[in-house]
């Protein structure tokens, strides 16, 4: 089952390069500790997963990178091919000359439809080469113009088109202190869209990978690079193969098959849902969670902590909520290593600061004209908002 | 890539633009050793094959011919272009890219507009068509004029009204000396406000820049490398006020120093549309972000450092201090105080070896001051 990776913007496609670059190392290291067929078996489904294979021997990655300007996709695909070990198609990178100008209208309503039936293409042809599609991963940024609007289209675009295939989109969260000045509009704006197109957002934060390589890796001038191989390196140890908690002895099938789509209670259920509150309020309640363990004594973890009923809301089992995958082949030089995907209220707490900013630069109409400019107008934004704030509504009566 | 056409309009406007032309090709021999006309230079230059007669012979790719630089000169006196025309850059400027008339404007907005503007708008029009489709994806104008003056303030501001006509889609980014306040121009604020009426019209961005300011910053200079405090860490010529190694050599002209500050200060502005970087900030983007209401588009623009550093390596302080001068009203290009005002919007653009903990380190630290703060990184060093 094979994952067609989007790369889009100058964020996503820097980091589209980390992560597969992460994911050949780990697939070609020496010591998997385990077994060679193990080994063997691990590798094959990594590389059909993320890699087809070329006349040369030379793995091209499944991935088609878009950009509005041609700086980043050049040094992007250069990188690649002068790494030597894999390397990008020749024919799967789409950008023109000007930009987006952090705007996510031009991203959205111009770069769009103007280039929509050529970006298809390009996924179509990535799609016709796997043997069996199991979804797209589509890697972006929100604060800018072409990862976030052109982005958000895309999603749109392939739930028409593919609309079987899960679609998941890992979505960069700018530095609170900012990196662009328009970047709360531009995020609300892309979380609007995709909370209707896409199936799960994976979210990173970039306060939160700095502060992981200032204090756990003790970086002292931390660059874009490093923030991207930590990125890299969580995303990888996500995705490569794993078996199923059924443990059966083939490598889990589908890769992006976790069950995201949780139902919300009954509208009949309201004691219910008081009882939570009862918890305490910065109590962090989980609607779902997924670990993944690789490495040694994998079977023999304690996970009890996890079962734990407090942690997830009052209705839904723990044992619904909670899945575990493990692998007894360790991820890239670690012993062992485990990774949590959670879906909870963590992200509240981001989603409603960005919601606030935004919507107090929208109360004094400042840079609307330049989204309007491009056919977005101010119901669009207050239809934006009114969906966050929704969805904030949501999590909190988790 | 994308092209930028320079428009310089003016006594005022040709001689900053003629410094801004040595300083640019500076930079591009500095960091394009092989001499292959590539993408960065294609923003500002043309490589043009120049044994082919007539207008041809342009070439997109190898190596480097004959650089042309994408610029017109219009003066409507003949002193400042011949003087240009006779220097070392005679040859980055095409005959056919220039505009001249004998009589000049007499320190006269109304006939540099109207007299001069409806007299030479078809020429005009011609060559700024013809220097559009020498380029690949035109993005900007850069017009470069003094507002206390005749033509420069006057057919400048004039021109402003024509490129928004013609070409709606290109970003007009306007460099504008202000007269400062001891100005030898007597009819210098008539002249202002007619071209600043104009400006808030027709242009997208302006970088208002005066001149006492820049004799402000080129005296802090001097006095700084005069007094040998700094010992041996910084050069003694100052890469920012001076044309290391040569443009005119026969006698400093007073305004040279100063100039070169103000075509340092573009250069840097299009640095990272130019080369590449971990966090690039494209002309449109700095519309975009700073912005955010279409009349109000005045940006105040500062540099630091001022002197040149001998180890390129800097030390955090060093940074730190870099950080806090760029906000500091000594280092501005105009007299102004935003601390006892407010910020609307900043941009900061950083060139050469600076990673992204220190920006935001430095980002934090101002967090007092600024609420609002898009960053720009690029990575060649100059």
């Amino acid at each position: 089952m094979s994952i067609v990776t989007v790369q889009l913007g100058q964020c996503g496609n820097q980091i589209g390069f980390e992560v597969f670059d992460a994911l050949y190392t780990d697939s070609h290291c020496p010591q998997g500790l385990c077994s060679k067929r193990e080994n063997e078996a691990y590798q094959a489904s990594c590389k059909e997963r993320f890699f087809s294979e070329e006349e040369n021997g030379v793995p091209v990655a499944r991935a088609v990178l878009v950009d509005m300007e041609p700086k980043v996709t050049n040094q992007t695909l250069s990188k690649a091919a002068q790494s030597g070990r894999w390397k990008y198609g020749q024919h799967s990178c789409f950008c023109q000359k000007q930009g987006s100008g952090n705007n996510w209208a031009y991203g959205y309503s111009v770069h769009g439809p103007r280039h929509e039936e050529s970006i298809m293409n390009l996924i179509q042809k990535e799609v016709e080469k796997c043997d069996s599609l199991s979804g797209f991963f589509i890697i972006m940024s929100m604060a800018g113009g072409t990862g976030s609007g052109l982005g958000a289209f895309v999603t749109q675009n392939l739930q028409d088109q593919y609309s079987n295939s899960l679609k998941m989109n890992q979505i960069i969260w700018p530095y609170g202190t900012g990196e662009v000045i328009v970047q709360n509009y531009n995020s609300i704006l892309t979380l609007s869209h995709l909370y209707r197109s896409s199936d799960a957002l994976l979210v990173h934060e970039n306060d939160a990978l700095h502060k992981i390589c200032a204090k756990l890796m003790n970086i002292k001038q931390i660059s874009f690079s490093d923030i991207n191989q930590v990125l890299a390196h969580q995303l990888g140890s996500v995705f490569q193969p794993t078996y199923s908690v059924e443990g059966s002895c083939h490598y889990r099938r589908n890769p992006l098959g976790i069950d995201w789509q949780v139902r919300p209670p009954l509208s009949g259920l309201p004691t219910l849902g008081k009882a939570s509150l009862n918890r305490g309020l910065h109590f962090n309640m989980s609607i779902a969670n997924l670990v993944i363990l690789r490495g040694k004594d994998v079977h023999s973890a304690d996970l009890g902590g996890f079962k734990d009923s407090a942690l997830y809301t009052s209705w839904l089992e723990p044992i619904n909520a909670f899945n575990v995958w493990k692998t007894q082949r360790a991820f890239s030089k670690y012993e062992k290593s485990a990774a949590l995907v959670s879906n909870s209220q963590f992200l509240l707490k981001p989603l409603d600061t960005i919601v606030g900013k935004a919507w107090n630069m929208f109360a004094s109409k400042a840079y609307i004209h330049q989204y309007t400019k491009f056919g977005i107008e101010e119901e669009d934004f207050l239809d934006s908002f009114t969906l966050l704030e929704q969805v904030v509504a949501s999590y909190c009566n988790v | 890539m994308t092209q930028s056409v320079v428009v310089q309009v003016g006594q005022c406007g040709n001689q900053i633009g003629c410094c801004f032309w040595d300083l640019a090709l500076r930079e591009h021999a500095a960091v394009n050793q092989k001499g292959i006309y590539d993408e960065a230079i294609s923003s500002f230059f043309r490589n043009v094959d120049t044994r082919v007669v007539g207008d041809g012979g342009s070439i997109s790719k190898g190596k480097i011919c004959s650089l042309k630089a994408r610029a017109v000169l219009i003066d409507m006196e003949e002193g400042v272009v011949n003087e240009i025309l006779q220097g070392p850059l005679r040859d980055v400027f095409d005959s056919k890219q220039l505009i001249t008339d004998i009589s000049g404007s007499g320190n006269n907005w109304a006939v540099g507009h109207k007299v001069f503007g409806s007299l030479y708008q078809e020429q005009i029009l011609e060559k700024l068509r013809k220097s559009a489709e020498h380029c690949d994806c035109l993005q900007c104008f850069f017009i470069i004029h003094s507002m206390g003056g005749g033509t420069g303030s006057g057919l400048g501001t004039f021109l402003l009204k024509l490129l928004e006509d013609e070409f709606p889609e290109v970003y007009r980014f306007v460099t504008s000396v202000y007269p400062s306040g001891e100005d030898d121009v007597i009819t210098s604020p008539y002249n202002s406000i007619l071209a600043m009426k104009e400006l808030n019209e027709h242009a997208d961005c302006v970088l208002p820049i005066d001149n006492q300011s820049l004799f402000d910053i080129i005296s802090k200079i001097d006095l700084m490398v005069n007094s040998g405090k700094l010992g041996t860490t910084i050069k003694p010529k100052s890469l920012v006020t001076s044309s290391a190694g040569a443009v005119k050599k026969r006698h400093q002209k007073p305004f040279d120093a100063m100039n070169n500050i103000v075509a340092n200060l573009l250069l840097n502005l299009t640095s990272s549309a130019r080369f590449e970087g971990s966090l690039n900030m494209d002309l449109n983007e700095i519309s975009m972000n700073l912005v955010p209401f279409p009349q109000l588009h005045y940006l105040v623009s500062s540099l630091t450092p001022l002197y040149t550093l001998a180890d390129v390596n800097i030390p955090t302080r060093r940074l730190d201090q870099m950080f806090s001068d760029a906000f500091s009203k000594d280092h501005q290009l105009i007299r102004a105080d935003p601390k006892h005002s407010l910020y609307l919007a900043c941009a900061l653009m950083v060139r050469g070896n600076v990673q992204v903990s220190d920006l935001r380190r430095n980002i934090e630290r101002f967090n007092v001051l600024l609420t609002k703060c898009p960053l720009a990184h690029c990575q060649t060093v100059p």
